[in-house]
Parts: C-alpha cells; sequence; structure tokens
C-alpha cells in the first residue's frame, strides 16, 4: 500500500508537478519572455492578479481558460475518431516517458560510503528508488520506445484533419522523426558501450567518476561527438525549430496542427513542449551527468584525491543536503537545455524538407556510425 | 464463365498509381496573406505547376482616378504600395508636372528626393524581415522592424501620418521638412546601420538561411528582362538597370552613390541588394541633408497651387482661384505621358492621358509588382514546395500595388 502511494506521489510530482508544470511555463517564459527579451520587446504583462502582472505568469492561466473556453471545431469529412484520437496519441508519449527518468540516486537507507572508483554502496541498508517513477533495467530502450509511438499521433492527426496542409504536415512529422530516430539511437551506441548499460540511473552513478581525481567523467566529456549528434537529432525529433517543419507556418499554415481547436490544440502543443523537456531531460542523463554533482558525493566533497566531509558529526544531514543539491542540479540542467533550445529556436530560420532529410541521413548518420567505430575501437584497445 | 487470369492476380511489380496532389495556396495562407492565390500541381513536395491568380485586393485605382481631380489622386496612390507611399506620391506627382510643363523649386526636389529614400528605406526593411519572418527568423525580423518604425517615426514627423501619407502635391509637397529633420536622421542612422550590422550577423553568414536563399528562385537575366522585371529583382540578375542612375529625376543625377547588382538572381542575391541598397539610400539622405539649401517647397504657378488664405479671404481673385482649383480641380493640358521613377520594388510608370479638364481621363499604372507577379510561377515550378516562400518574399509583391 504504502509503495503504491510513494509510485502516486513520485507519478504526480515528476509528470504533472515538474514536467508539466515547466512546459506550461515554458509557453510562458520560455516562448514569450524569453522571446521577448531577444527581440527587444516587453512581452505579455497584461494580465493581472489584483493589479499584478507578476512578470506575465497569470498568462499562462488566462491561456488556459482561453483554451478550454474555445470552441472545439472539427473539419468536414474529418474522420471523427482519429481525429480525436491523435491529440491523446500525441500527449500519451510525452508523458509516460518520465517514468524512467530518475531526478535523483536511489535512497539508501543505510549510510552511503564512496569507494575509491567514485561508485557509492549502501552499507546497512538498501536502495529505495525514490526519486524515479520506475526503475528499469532497459530504461533508454524504453524511453525511445515511447518516442516513437509520439510518431503515430502526428501522422494521424494530418490524415485525419481531411486538410492537405495537414496531411503534408503530417508527413513531413513522420519523415522527420523516424529518420532522426535513427541517428539518435546510433549516436547513443558509443555511450551505451562505455558504460555497459541501459539503465539511466546506473549510467548517471556512472558519470561520477572523477578523471585524474579532477575531470567529472561525463558523457559529454567521453563522447562529445555524440552529445551534438543526439542533441541535433533531438531537436529535430521535438520538431522544434529549426526543425519545426512538420508545422512550418509560412509554407503548411500549421501542418498537422492546423485543424485542431480548443483544448486538443492546447494538448498538442503542450505535448510538444513536454516533449522538449523531455528531451533536455535525456541529454541532462546521458551528457551532463543528470543529478551528478560534480566533487560532491553522498559521503563528503572530493577532489584531486581530497575528501572533506562537513558535517562529520552528522552524516544524516550531508546526505539530504546532496539530495537537495542533486535534484536541483538535475533541475537546473534540464532547464538549461531546455533554454538553449529557445535561444536556438529564436535565432535561426528553420531548414526546408530535403535539407533535413539530408543533415539527417547524410551527415548525422554517417557521422553517427563513425563515431560508434572510433568508440568501439579505442575501447578494444584499452 | 472464367475470370481472365488478370482480373485475379494483377502483376505484383505494377507501379503503385501516384498522382500529383492540387494544393490550393492562398488568398487564405500565412504567406499570401489575402493577396494572391497559387493553384499548386504537387509531386510530394516538389511544385510540378503553379497558377497564379491576382486581384484579391483590386480596388478600381484607374478607375477610381477617373472621377476624382488630380489632387484627388493622391490618397489613392498611398495605397499603391502602401510600404512605401511617398515614392508613389513623387511618382505620380511628377508625371502630372511633365505634362503641365512645371518646374519645382530647387527645395522641393532636395525633399522628395530625401523622402523617397525613407520610403525606399522602409520597403526595404520590410522585405529583409519579412523574409527572415517567413523563414523561421523572428527575430530578424522584428529588429528589421524596429529599423522601419524609427524610419516610419521620421516619415510622421514630416508628413503626418505613417502610411498613408498624402505628402505629395502637384507642383510641391504638403509641407517643407521639419527644423530637426536633420537632427532626428542623425538618430535615426546611427540606429539603422546597427541594426543593418545586426541583420548581417544574424542571416548573411547564417548557414541554414543561405542555404534557404541561395540557389533557389533563380531568375535568369534573360527571363528578367524579357518578363519586364525591374527593381532589386532585375538587378540582382546583374543587370545595373536603376531609373534613378540611368534616367535621373528629382536631384539624383547630382548624388554620388552606387546600383548594387548581384550575379545569380537567386532570393540570396536579392536578400543582399536589398541590404545593399539600404546603406546608399543612407547615403543618398546624407548628401541631400548636406546640399539642401532654404527656400520655397512650393512652385508659385497660379495654375497648380492653391493661393495664400490672405488672398483668398481678402480678394475675389484669390477667392476665385482658390475655388476653382479645389472644384475644378487643376487644369492640366491636354496630352499623353509616360512617366517612370525607381519605386521600392521596380520601376513605377505613370501612363496619363489629360484631355484639359481638372481630372485625369485615363492613369495607368505600371506597378512592378504586377509585372513580377507575370513571370513568378516560373520561379517557384521545378523547386520545393517551402521554395516558394523566400522567393516570394524577395519578388516582394505587393498586394495594393499589385492588384491597383
Amino acid at each position: 500500500m504504502v509503495e503504491v502511494l510513494i509510485t502516486v506521489i513520485k507519478i504526480v510530482a515528476i509528470v504533472f508537478v515538474f514536467a508539466m508544470g515547466v512546459a506550461s511555463l515554458m509557453t510562458l517564459l520560455g516562448d514569450r519572455k524569453q522571446s521577448a527579451k531577444i527581440q527587444n520587446r516587453v512581452g505579455p504583462n497584461q494580465a493581472k492578479f489584483f493589479g499584478f502582472s507578476l512578470g506575465g505568469i497569470p498568462h499562462f492561466i488566462a491561456d488556459g481558460i482561453k483554451m478550454i473556453l474555445k470552441e472545439n471545431t472539427m473539419p468536414n469529412g474529418a474522420n471523427k475518431w482519429l481525429h480525436t484520437l491523435a491529440p491523446a496519441l500525441i500527449f500519451f508519449p510525452a508523458l509516460v516517458g518520465w517514468a524512467v527518468i530518475p531526478f535523483m540516486d536511489h535512497y539508501c537507507t543505510g549510510s552511503v560510503r564512496t569507494l575509491a572508483d567514485y561508485t557509492e554502496v549502501c552499507i546497512d541498508g538498501e536502495w529505495k528508488n525514490y526519486f524515479s517513477i520506475m526503475h528499469s533495467d532497459a530504461g533508454l530502450l524504453f524511453a525511445f520506445a515511447i518516442a516513437a509511438v509520439s510518431v503515430y499521433g502526428a501522422a494521424i492527426a494530418g490524415w485525419a484533419s481531411n486538410n492537405k496542409f495537414s496531411l503534408l504536415g503530417g508527413l513531413r512529422s513522420s519523415a522527420q522523426m523516424i529518420s532522426y530516430e535513427v541517428s539518435m539511437g546510433l549516436s547513443l551506441a558509443g555511450v551505451l558501450m562505455i558504460y555497459g548499460t541501459l539503465n539511466l540511473n546506473e549510467m548517471v552513478r556512472a558519470q561520477g567518476y572523477l578523471f585524474g581525481g579532477w575531470l567529472p567523467m561525463w558523457g559529454i566529456v567521453v563522447q562529445p561527438l555524440a552529445f551534438f549528434l543526439f542533441f541535433l537529432a533531438g531537436l529535430a525529433e521535438t520538431k522544434r525549430a529549426p526543425f519545426d517543419l512538420p508545422e512550418d507556418e509560412s509554407v503548411i499554415v500549421a501542418g498537422y496542427i492546423t485543424e485542431y481547436s480548443s483544448m486538443k490544440f492546447a494538448i498538442m502543443q503542450l505535448s510538444e513542449y513536454v516533449a522538449t523537456v523531455f528531451i533536455a531531460a535525456l541529454i541532462a542523463i546521458l551528457f551532463l551527468g543528470g543529478w551528478q554533482v560534480p566533487f560532491l558525493y553522498a559521503d563528503g566533497i572530493r577532489f584531486l584525491g581530497n575528501h572533506w566531509q562537513p558535517f562529520a558529526e552528522n552524516p544524516d544531514l550531508w546526505y539530504y543536503f546532496t539530495i537537495m543539491l542533486r535534484i536541483g542540479a538535475m533541475v537546473l540542467k534540464v532547464l538549461f537545455l531546455v533554454w538553449l533550445q529557445f535561444m536556438m529556436r529564436w535565432t535561426l530560420p528553420r531548414f526546408r524538407y530535403d535539407q533535413v532529410m539530408t543533415l539527417g541521413w547524410k551527415i548525422l548518420l554517417p557521422l553517427s556510425i563513425a563515431n560508434l567505430f572510433i568508440t568501439a575501437l579505442i575501447l578494444t584497445i584499452l | 464463365m472464367a475470370h481472365d487470369i488478370n482480373d485475379t492476380y494483377e502483376p505484383i511489380d505494377q507501379d503503385l498509381h501516384t498522382e500529383p496532389m492540387i494544393l490550393q495556396m492562398g488568398p487564405s495562407h500565412p504567406a499570401t496573406h489575402g493577396t494572391v492565390r497559387f493553384t499548386l500541381t504537387l509531386d510530394g513536395e516538389k511544385v510540378l505547376k503553379c497558377e497564379t491568380e491576382v486581384g484579391y485586393l483590386h480596388r478600381g485605382f484607374e478607375k477610381e482616378c477617373e472621377a476624382s481631380t488630380w489632387t484627388q489622386v493622391f490618397p489613392y496612390t498611398d495605397r499603391l504600395n502602401y510600404v512605401s507611399p511617398l515614392l508613389n506620391n513623387f511618382g505620380y506627382a511628377l508625371a502630372v508636372e511633365k505634362l503641365l510643363g512645371i518646374q519645382v523649386p530647387e527645395r522641393c526636389d532636395w525633399i522628395r528626393t530625401i523622402m523617397g529614400e525613407i520610403s525606399r528605406l522602409s520597403d526595404h526593411w520590410t522585405s529583409v524581415g519579412a523574409g527572415a519572418l517567413e523563414l523561421g527568423a523572428m527575430t530578424a525580423f522584428l529588429y528589421a522592424i524596429e529599423a522601419r518604425e524609427l524610419v516610419w517615426d521620421l516619415t510622421e514627423q514630416v508628413t503626418g501620418a505613417r502610411m498613408t501619407v498624402s505628402y505629395g502635391r502637384i507642383g510641391g509637397l504638403k509641407d517643407d521638412l521639419t527644423p530637426d529633420f536633420a537632427a532626428n536622421w542623425k538618430h535615426v542612422r546611427e540606429r539603422l546601420l546597427e541594426v543593418h550590422a545586426t541583420t548581417h550577423k544574424l542571416l548573411t553568414r547564417n548557414r541554414i538561411f543561405v542555404d534557404r536563399m541561395q540557389g533557389t528562385g533563380v531568375l535568369t537575366r534573360e527571363m528578367g528582362i524579357s518578363y519586364g522585371y525591374t527593381g532589386p529583382v532585375l538587378r540582382s540578375t546583374g543587370v545595373d538597370y536603376d531609373v534613378r542612375k540611368d534616367h535621373p529625376y528629382f536631384k539624383y543625377g547630382e548624388i554620388d552613390f552606387e546600383v548594387p547588382v548581384g550575379s545569380t538572381g537567386d532570393n540570396y542575391d536579392r536578400y543582399l541588394v536589398r541590404m545593399d541598397e539600404i546603406v546608399q539610400s543612407v547615403r543618398i539622405i546624407d548628401q541631400c541633408l548636406e546640399r539642401i539649401q532654404p527656400g520655397p517647397v512650393n512652385s508659385d504657378d497660379p495654375r497648380v497651387m492653391l493661393p495664400d488664405k490672405q488672398k483668398v479671404y481678402n480678394t475675389i481673385e484669390g477667392m476665385i482661384s482658390h475655388f476653382k482649383i479645389v472644384f475644378e480641380g487643376i487644369q492640366v493640358p491636354p496630352g499623353e505621358i509616360y512617366s517612370y521613377t525607381e519605386a521600392g520594388n521596380g520601376e513605377l510608370g505613370f501612363y496619363i492621358v489629360s484631355n484639359g479638364t481638372g481630372k485625369p481621363w485615363k492613369i495607368h499604372v505600371r506597378s512592378p509588382s504586377l509585372i513580377m507577379m507575370g513571370g513568378v510561377h516560373k520561379l517557384f515550378e521545378g523547386s520545393m514546395l517551402a521554395d516558394i516562400i523566400p522567393t516570394f518574399d524577395t519578388i516582394n509583391m505587393i498586394g495594393g500595388e499589385c492588384d491597383k
């Protein structure tokens, strides 16, 4: 019973509070306030709580209310069932993927000791999975499998709308997502070889290693090329600018969401944002050390072979402090990556359809394979 | 009865049946914004055929003019190319003045040159900015629009309006420049060049932007000439035809400026030509402001200019003159003339026929946009669907001017 309760709390905290919260705030802070800053504008400030504009935050509540109150229209000749199903098919994978994202290491009921190779072991207790919804040894595969499902949503939305612009958008999005999944997966093959696991939490643990006592062996350090490949492919996968051609508003109106209104539209938009945050979380975990804070371990600070133990008289206090810092680090890394994606979105023009395909198949894919071979070669030699 | 075996077992390696898709792009579409319709035949994303239909903004400009006095035509000309209304004003005024055979004072020509270039700046900034916007670079667009705002502030300060200025008059102008115009220009100029540099940084060497623009919408020199293209679009192919240089009017003959030309005639060249022309316009205005001398701005020809209010209220001649000009209009001698100037998009020609009354018998506008829309399908066909957007933008079709 307690286990179930904990799981429910985790789901609510991670999916509904963190993922949805960040995603909805992004519609405001990312898409509006940040773009306004970049573009020398003020941004939204007219919706107010008791006369205070609060940095524009009431706008996203106003948006939500507006979306709910809008009429839900459906074009003539659209397939009603599929047209309604599509937003759900897009929304569902955007949320389910969060199941495997670890926000912190497992909680140790005993005391934690860091070994010489910087792995943490739990003594006189056991690891409790409190900080990710699901502890899965196939975590990465699960994330990929779920991400792949969202292709269906976009394709079905495009097809079921009975609109040629939507159809083009749906086709573009399925072609793009399927193409980039390939390089996305292959770019990670090197990472998998190095860490030897598909479990996301184990991957993050492995990134706690300090090379020479000072260089954290984060994914970006051991696999710099893979980081860029994955980042690019991830951008394309989430259909955000400069890869937002499935909804290229100047050519195909709004792509596969052209014929959606009301909350259906809002949900499609929101899932796009959630997907952005999800990709940011994946990148943070795979390449930026996830919840790792450099030099900070559950039993003290280690740097260049030195070991400091703050609060030595009360190790539990330090442990709780570490947990807080690590969760904070994970959240900050995610937010940073989201911010980076938005900076790119508001700076770059968008690609053309064939250029995206060329980039995916002729540049990213060969580079991913090259990266894989080189990594394999180095691993064999070492 | 035996079935034909081929009915049941069709050969498995038959071609999949495909047929081109007809797509109505516009008039209600973000890129064609209500003013034009492309009926596209698409093979996948490739444009096989494009049929252009213009006229969604047709207001009957030419017919309207026949019911107005010569002076009343000015507000209509504002609405031709509404991004650079002053150029239309002055182009029309010049045509009527040629038919009348009158000379405007020196200062009027200087002001027309200055304000014309101000309008050209607004036109080019809009075109460059909108091009970036439709490629998804919204930030570059908003920077360009800031520059346009500054230019419009200057326009507003002088003319009293931002878009529909009606600043030109036959034989002169509505008003002189404001006394602080030169000082304001100095400030605006600085910011314009800053934004110009920023735009270059954001777009000109941006890989995505270059990939989208280079080699798309290619206009050959021959095609440009044979279709009658003019302006930045023709110059991007390497033809250095600029009315300001080749048939100088106003004060362009006395001023030192260059005509930027491109080489390949693709979208990127058109973008660069416009960017360079922005700098040249700034140069022209600088020189004009240096050389402009105080003096009257209106011609003293009583046939075209309203008399002083002092005279109107105190003398019967003044009163009658005022009455006749307002009610009957300026009496333009019978005849016809084709007068052309360089507008934002190319050669803006006014063909005017007068029958000697206060109203035009016929006004025909050679609007650069309409002529460019005549050949625009050639630029679209064979390219990708998404290439229509930058091509259509660098062509810079302005609905008001195209549909008249």
